[in-house]
């Protein structure tokens, strides 16, 4: 009877590992942050886009309205899908969009502007990536909706219909 | 004397190891405690993704700043989430993964016991 017990124990054991490994292997292996939502943004300063002048946090959120923080870049295809949605939302009158521009040279900035258009109602610029992980993002593009120094919403990956619509739905 | 001799260059080439100063700072290892969220299974300190390499800026940020290690991983959790980190905490979920090698070691050695000692009896 004594030595009955160790092999069961050990097929049960075995079993117990088999299960979880297989439900493992249903399970997505990348990993997004959790969103970070109703958390108060960052206290920051930044240089803005058009003329490296020092800003804070405060005097960019200041008002009570809704803010979109959009962190974009030149070389960032999404971020060329995402743009239409963003002039879309651009046009929407308690909503300002500031932009975010991530690790890229003016000149191409510039460019990109220039060819799909401004939506952003400032831009400030971070030229090492430090100023987005005070935000918790880890890539371009990242969408922040932004009410009271809340953040309401989190888009990591480009903006499409469906996350336009909650945004217009929030916003409203 | 021969040995002397020996002893010299073996100790010469353990020391090569030292050499490297780097390795040893504390920014390194932070960083390789740090897990790439745009490369998973890569550390910070061996990416290089645009994502690590800002990281390892704000950890040399910090580290002048005067924050500690823990403070730093502190920090970067509540950006992240507790993922950041290679090292789980202990807590409730993470009981199973913590103490599953005591229980292994535990059956191990029950299971020594009995086939060895017992038996001689």
């Amino acid at each position: 009877m004594k030595i009955r017990i160790l092999p069961s124990l050990l097929i049960i054991f075995f079993f117990l590992i088999f299960i979880i490994f297989y439900k493992g292997l249903k399970n997505t292996n990348s990993y997004t942050p959790v969103t970070n939502s109703k958390k108060l943004i960052p206290n920051f300063s930044a240089n803005l886009f058009k003329n490296e002048k020092m800003i804070s946090s405060n005097e960019i959120f200041k008002d009570d309205k809704f803010y979109l923080l959009n962190i974009w870049s030149s070389w960032c295809v999404p971020c060329r899908e995402e743009h239409i949605y963003l002039i879309e939302l651009g046009k929407k009158k308690n909503l300002d969009i500031i932009g975010l521009n991530y690790k890229d040279k003016k000149k191409n900035a510039k460019k990109f502007l220039l060819d799909l258009n401004n939506p952003y109602n400032i831009i400030i610029l971070d030229k090492n990536g430090t100023l987005a992980i005070e935000w918790g993002a880890f890539g371009v593009p990242e969408t922040f909706l932004i009410h009271k120094k809340k953040i309401l919403k989190k888009i990591v990956g480009p903006l499409n219909e469906r996350s336009v619509l909650e945004i217009k739905k929030i916003i409203k | 004397m021969n040995m002397i001799k020996y002893f010299f260059i073996v100790f010469f080439f353990i020391n090569f190891n030292f050499l490297n100063a780097q390795e040893k700072d504390l920014k390194s290892e932070i960083t390789k405690n740090l897990r790439c969220l745009i490369c998973q299974g890569q550390s910070v300190y061996d990416s290089d993704s645009e994502f690590a390499n800002s990281l390892k800026i704000v950890v040399d940020k910090k580290l002048n700043e005067g924050f500690n290690e823990e403070q730093i991983y502190k920090y970067l959790k509540e950006k992240y989430g507790e993922w950041i980190l290679y090292e789980p905490e202990f807590k409730k979920n993470t009981y199973f993964l913590w103490l599953l090698p005591i229980l292994i070691f535990l059956i191990g050695g029950i299971a020594i016991f009995k086939l060895f000692i017992i038996k001689k009896n």
